[in-house]
């Protein structure tokens, strides 16, 4: 009897599946010297590796929560069959337990110990009055003991810079005794080295952004268990929890949506590029129709074909089909976006038919299928690299206006998009919602801005005319 | 010249009706007219004969493509797609699901949105120019490099918090300008002032970082050189010679905005309410009109066509090298 029913979603098996290709593309440029050579560039850039430590930060956490399974309910009868849980729940909920239990009745501020909003509550009998009600969870070990909440809150910061600054010695420690080995030197030396930024991979920013993150990691790890510390929402749930929830929805919409339509933007580019004549009229043909489209009202009519469709479709569970309409979602926003990549890789084969490697192939016989997939493939895959990246942070973007519009992603699934449109509505209260917005704000920015640093560094790794 | 350009319109022909015929399919094939009803009359206890009458008032009853209970070439004539899609070509858009005429609603809907779109437009070419033209100037300095990760920053903060955040700065705490709202005539221009500034505002991330880009690949050509070696001042090089050639992809690029102008901003007019195409695309989408989407998808992909050869004719007009043929 196992423990927990794996759960796999559409967006999970295509994420690792995604995972998957890029740790195949990363084995294949490995070897190859002319293929691995921008990456080494690239990763001797300190912006471009500091965002990439940000990125990884995010994509653990959105990888945490794309391992879904349905928990063993507690069994009633010996012997009986197991029954699981209805809901299900990802890896990253099984361990911010505490943050996703813990809902208060409705608004209430950053660590806060009482709610938003005023109630009128009942002290004794008959006599009522107004206040705002205490927390049920939010500082709720401090009783009554209110003066002690700053008190609180910095024993509990010191506490956390204390284990984050030992944490960060020892990586500093491992990456500079790493270094001394390679170098073959003591490993102070090997310190020096690292501290005076003499290496050959900027380890000395990539250290510094991690320490960062990993302070403000340390700093959640000791507030949450007893403060919001961003508040929470109109139902009570914690607004940090909700934020991290969203990283993942935003990491798949900013990835998946580029890799469904892969498949087609690679067959027809390289195809155009290829044979030319008529074929490559007809698909010309077809990207400018599509191109033509204004993108936000296609997918707006998209999603409200989606969701009579839905409407319609078996029992499916909530998790299900919100995950179904997320995987909709990126396949239109794949469909207003894969002709730009198309029209790229189609430039960049005709540029390639030309060369000599593929002229030999053709002399040798060998067939257009196979010169596609083994001469033209393989060095087009930058270009799919360099559109992956440079679209992410734009479609990130994307998510949160869609959920505006009321075309996003579904209600009921945790994203940016989902918490500005929830915030908005407030903002007119008196006094004003405002943690919701800086919540989201701070998580999308960041994410955004790291993935745009990342993707202008891969752009000029790869640039020809850098080069 | 003109042989150039009415074949482009020739090549223009096929693309709207295969967007035409794209638009009907994603509406009624995929979507039926029953679903549509269903969808407008409530999922549960709808009675074939309230969706019969619903299709039957917005003359959705009939088949698609094919028509076998008429005669001759009614059968083809007589069709949902001939009905709806067709008199698109001709701007006819058909009523709305609340009887009012699309046509009408979008002539008259026109205005309020150039009045956003068209300053935004302006002001946001003529700002991203001015701050690229002295990032330019600065290149390879620390204001470059600041400027460079300003732009950045600027670029990777969403939309939606450049519009709350300048309605909650400019109209919640220092009431200067109303929140939302519209007024015809002179009156507008408190309504308009703070959407067009955060127009401008959030473009200006992307757009002069691009710009720079285009500037500072000009300076690197040969003429520029030649320019500095006869001892031309730096400023002259930049603004006699650089900005004029720049220019040419910051205008042609520009060109092909111009028509979508009319499709006014989706999120901008929706936030500061403004009563403009794009505020009454977004109210469609939310009260499910497939009348309106279906016409506002057709109007805007015919504006997009009109943008491209707009574009290919604007590169013959400023730069004499190209020779359309």
């Amino acid at each position: 009897m196992m423990p927990v029913q794996p759960v796999l979603l559409w967006t999970d098996l295509l994420l690792f599946l995604l995972l998957a290709v890029l740790a195949l593309y990363a084995w294949q440029a490995r070897r190859r010297p002319h293929l691995a050579a921008p990456w080494r560039r690239l990763a001797r850039r300190p912006a471009a590796m500091a965002a990439a430590v940000i990125l990884s930060a995010f994509v653990a956490v959105g990888l945490l929560d794309s391992i879904h399974f349905r928990p063993l309910l507690p069994t009633q009868t010996p012997g009986a069959a197991p029954q699981y849980a209805p809901e299900t729940l990802s890896l990253l909920d099984q361990l911010l337990r505490p943050l996703r239990e813990q809902k208060e009745k409705t608004y209430s501020a950053p660590f806060a110990t009482h709610l938003y909003a005023m109630e009128s509550v009942e002290v004794s009998a008959g006599r009522i009055v107004r206040l705002y009600p205490r927390l049920r969870y939010g500082g709720a070990h401090l009783g009554d003991d209110l003066g002690r909440r700053g008190a609180d809150i910095l024993l509990r910061a010191v506490r956390a810079t204390g284990v984050a600054l030992l944490l960060w010695a020892a990586a500093v420690a491992l990456v500079a005794v790493g270094l001394a080995r390679r170098h073959g030197v003591r490993w102070g030396a090997g310190l020096m080295r690292l501290m005076r930024g003499e290496t050959a991979l900027p380890w000395r920013t990539m250290l510094a952004t991690f320490g960062v993150l990993l302070w403000l990691a340390c700093l959640a790890g000791h507030w949450t268990p007893e403060w919001h510390i961003f508040g929470t929402d109109k139902v009570g749930q914690d607004v940090f929890y909700l934020s991290l929830k969203s990283i993942r929805t935003g990491l798949i919409i900013g990835t998946l949506t580029t890799l469904v339509m892969l498949p087609f933007a690679l067959a027809l580019g390289i195809m155009a590029g290829y044979f030319r004549g008529w074929v490559d009229d007809v698909i010309q043909y077809l990207y400018t129709t599509l191109n033509s489209i204004p993108g936000v009202l296609l997918i707006a009519a998209a999603v409200l074909v989606l969701q009579v469709r839905m409407d319609q479709l078996p029992d499916l569970t909530l998790v299900e089909r919100a995950d179904l309409r997320l995987l909709f979602l990126c396949m239109i926003l794949g469909i207003t976006s894969w002709t730009g990549l198309c029209r790229l890789l189609r430039a960049e084969t005709l540029k390639l038919r030309q060369m000599e490697f593929v002229q030999a192939a053709e002399a040798f016989g060998v067939g257009p299928a196979r010169i596609m997939m083994r001469h033209v493939l393989p060095n087009v895959m930058h270009i799919v690299l360099i559109t992956l990246t440079l679209e992410f942070s734009g479609l990130v973007l994307a998510e949160a206006v869609l959920a505006y519009v009321g075309v996003g992603v579904d209600p009921s699934m945790h994203s940016w998009g989902n918490m500005i449109n929830g915030a908005r509505l407030e903002l007119a209260r008196e006094p004003m919602v405002w943690w919701l917005l800086t919540a989201a704000f701070v998580f999308m920015f960041v994410l955004v801005l790291a993935a745009n640093v990342f993707a202008d560094a891969v752009r000029d790794a790869f640039d020809p005319r850098v080069a | 010249m003109l042989a150039y350009i009415v074949r482009r319109l020739l090549y223009a022909i096929p693309i709207l009706i295969g967007v035409n015929v794209l638009i009907f399919v994603l509406f009624f094939a995929v979507n039926t007219p029953d679903d549509m009803a269903r969808l407008h009359l409530g999922v549960k206890h709808v009675t074939p004969e309230a969706i019969a009458r619903w299709k039957a008032e917005r003359g959705y009853d009939k088949p698609l493509f094919y028509n076998p209970g008429a005669a001759g070439l009614a059968r083809f004539t007589d069709t949902l797609f001939v009905h709806r899609a067709v008199p698109m070509f001709a701007f006819r858009f058909g009523a709305a699901d609340d009887g009012r005429d699309i046509g009408r609603e979008i002539r008259t809907r026109m205005w309020p949105s150039l009045a956003v779109a068209v300053p935004v437009f302006l002001i946001g070419l003529l700002v991203n120019i001015t701050f690229a033209l002295i990032l330019a100037f600065f290149r390879a300095t620390y204001v470059d490099t600041a400027g460079v990760v300003l732009c950045v920053a600027m670029m990777s903060i969403s939309g939606l918090f450049y519009i709350i955040g300048g309605q909650f700065l400019v109209s919640k705490l220092l009431h200067l300008v109303p929140i939302s709202g519209y007024q015809e005539g002179w009156d507008a221009f408190k309504f308009l002032v703070l959407p067009v500034a955060v127009g401008v505002i959030s473009g200006i991330g992307s757009g002069t970082r691009w710009y720079r880009t285009i500037f500072l690949e000009e300076m690197g050509k040969d003429y520029v050189r030649t320019a500095r070696a006869k001892g031309l001042a730096e400023a002259t090089v930049l603004f006699r010679h650089v900005l004029k050639n720049g220019l040419i992809p910051i205008l042609t690029g520009a060109v092909v905005v111009i028509p979508t102008l009319f499709m006014g901003s989706l999120i901008l007019e929706s936030f500061f309410g403004i009563p403009g195409l794009g505020s009454y695309t977004i109210d469609a989408i939310r009260q499910q009109d497939f009348a309106i989407v279906h016409a506002m998808v057709f109007l805007g992909s015919v504006l997009y066509i009109v943008g491209l050869l707009a574009t290919d004719i604007s590169y013959t007009l400023v730069d004499p090298r190209i020779r359309l043929s």
